[in-house]
């Protein structure tokens, strides 16, 4: 299968600051890719670089068959870009960002005007169509900004954290979003902080730190490599803390932590493990406060993968 | 890439008449500094309100547009602020598409301001004397110091850090070029330190030439023509144009 996206050794510095250092990126054409990663990893500025809004220092990068620094313009005739930065204008109404952007891309007014209406409906914004976009909701926009980098079909479609600050309800609207532009063919590059994120949607996840590539595997892979979902119980009493870390170490695929002084957690490989550990603390009559599986927060993917703490304290650089 | 510009530029429009802030600034503001002038300070200038009105109307036409032509930089910036400015490079037009859009909306931004400004007048009682060619050829110019003039306010909109800091920068650099000037009150009326700074001030021959074409040459200030005016106007716009488009195109192609 040919790659939609395919990079090579992209570097690019500000000042002193080292944003990319030699990265790779491979996204197969119709597949999504995951970029995950904390804020000042480098996800925004290589995505900058792929969608063309950036040079960089060295490196190659060809996007759906252009390169993005000697064929820009063949480049953005095939991206769409939506994220942290993209955005739509907000004095203007959903319908006239939407004409725009069409009439922008070359479409007659009609066709541009036609395209819109599409796109409102699809992404539920028919009524809002009307309204200056700076009366949306953080959701409307966000779909109103993914509408805006579809108009013109795009094969590459760039998101760049786009559920940040979204609820987890309107998350899930925009994962569905996503998922259904998947189903139509189209390739994906997504930046997240979410582990999370990244499973729900992504074929395949490169995990990036300081401008470098420290993993990439598919996200059943990743999940293996950190060990999946973590499976936290904390019992009724302290005195059974012996008896449940005994039981966990038999379906977590690591030892079980203590990362309080009455709970435990575990690293399991699949939801199935839930089912066994609620059917064993059954059988042994363990009372339980607290029982929850969840995905491993970006901390622990990075402490599995480099056993390093999380690079918290760098900021992100402005692009 | 001119449809392009034309697109951006309706943008542009668009969002003046519906920001209410921008679009006082190219009609009512005119109204106001020429009931303002006219009322309040025509009698102590010029003896009566409707002798100053000649006098003080192109000035006011030329401080309305000096400070609408600042507005682009402001403008530019919140675009850049906002990530408005990244979807535009995302799309596949031309890198100077949204600079020329702004430019162009800025133009009937002006066109606007201007016949607001004359049309006041004329309710007021301001005589048109000169004739169509003359009128026409005072908007030309004014439009063209303008478009001359935008680079330096989309240089600062460019280094500025914020939209606020450009519009305080771009304050600095109107006030002392609008009321440094033969704009209200005739020239020989000031001290000679500032008479000097008016004499050179490139604001101060533009006002000059409004007042020729527009009231009639006896407007003028003693000792100054018509023609001789139009060449410092010309000179200066080229002026501009050389140091600041460069400096302006240079700036805005690192951040595009």
């Amino acid at each position: 299968m040919a790659n939609a996206i395919e990079a090579h050794g992209l570097t690019k510095s500000y000042g002193s600051t080292r944003a990319l250092d030699g990265i790779d990126i491979e996204v197969p054409q119709g597949t999504v890719l995951g970029v995950l990663g904390p804020n000042g990893a480098g996800k925004t500025t290589a995505v900058r670089i792929l969608a063309t809004l950036l040079r960089p220092d060295a490196g190659t990068a060809v996007v759906s068959g252009f390169d993005v620094v000697h064929q820009s313009k063949e480049v953005r005739r095939s991206i769409g870009l939506t994220g942290q930065y993209a955005s739509v204008d907000e004095d203007l109404t959903g319908m006239e960002n939407l004409v725009m952007i069409g009439q922008l891309l070359d479409l007659s007014t009609k066709n541009a005007r036609a395209r819109a209406v599409e796109l409102l409906a699809e992404f539920d914004l028919t009524d809002a169509g009307r309204r200056l976009a700076k009366t949306y909701s953080g959701g409307m926009r966000r779909r109103l900004d993914l509408a805006a980098s579809l108009i013109g079909r795009p094969n590459v479609v760039f998101l760049d954290e786009p559920t940040t600050g979204l609820d987890p309800a309107k998350r899930d609207d925009v994962w569905d979003m996503i998922r259904s532009l998947v189903r139509q063919g189209t390739t994906v590059l997504l930046t997240t902080q979410y582990l999370e994120e990244a499973d729900a949607l992504a074929n395949e996840i490169t995990v990036i730190d300081h401008g470098r590539v420290i993993a990439h595997d598919t996200a059943l892979g990743l999940k293996r490599q950190v060990g999946g979902q973590t499976l936290e119980v904390r019992p009724a009493s302290v005195t059974d803390l012996d008896r449940v870390e005994a039981l966990l170490a038999r379906v977590g695929t690591r030892e079980p932590e203590r990362p309080s002084v009455d709970q435990l957690s575990v690293p399991v490989a699949d939801d199935a493990a839930l089912t066994t550990v609620v059917a064993a603390l059954a059988a042994e009559r363990i009372a339980v406060s607290e029982l929850s599986l969840r995905f491993p927060s970006l901390d622990e993917v990075f402490y599995s993968l480099t056993g390093a703490q999380t690079p918290a304290e760098t900021t992100e650089v402005a692009a | 890439m001119l449809r392009d510009s034309f697109i951006l530029a309706k943008r542009n429009i668009t969002k003046m008449v519906r920001n209410p802030e921008q679009f006082i600034d190219v009609t009512l503001q005119p109204i106001i500094m020429t009931v303002l002038f006219v009322f309040i300070f025509g009698g102590a200038v010029s003896g009566d309100s409707s002798s100053y009105l000649p006098f003080v109307l192109p000035g006011i036409i030329v401080q309305t547009i000096m400070f609408t032509s600042l507005t682009i930089g402001v403008n530019l910036n919140t675009d850049i602020q906002k990530g408005v400015f990244d979807r535009f490079r995302s799309l596949p037009i031309s890198r100077s598409a949204p600079l020329l859009g702004a430019v162009t909306g800025d133009i009937v931004r002006h066109a606007i301001a201007i016949t607001v400004t004359l049309g006041f007048g004329a309710l007021l009682g301001y005589q048109f004397t000169t004739g169509w060619y003359s009128v026409l050829g005072a908007v030309a110019l004014m439009i063209l110091f303008a478009v001359s003039l935008c680079w330096v306010s989309v240089l600062i909109g460019m280094l500025a850090r914020s939209s606020g800091s450009v519009q305080g920068l771009s304050f600095l650099i109107v006030f002392p070029l609008t009321f440094g000037s033969s704009t209200f009150v005739p020239a020989s009326t000031l001290p000679d330190w500032l008479q000097g700074w008016v004499a050179i001030n490139p604001v101060t021959h533009v006002i000059e030439v409004m007042r020729g074409l527009l009231s009639g040459p006896s407007y003028m200030a003693a000792g100054s023509t018509l023609g001789g005016e139009l060449v410092w106007v010309l000179g200066s716009c080229v002026v501009l144009v050389g140091i600041f488009f460069p400096l302006a195109t240079w700036a805005y192609r690192r951040k595009i």
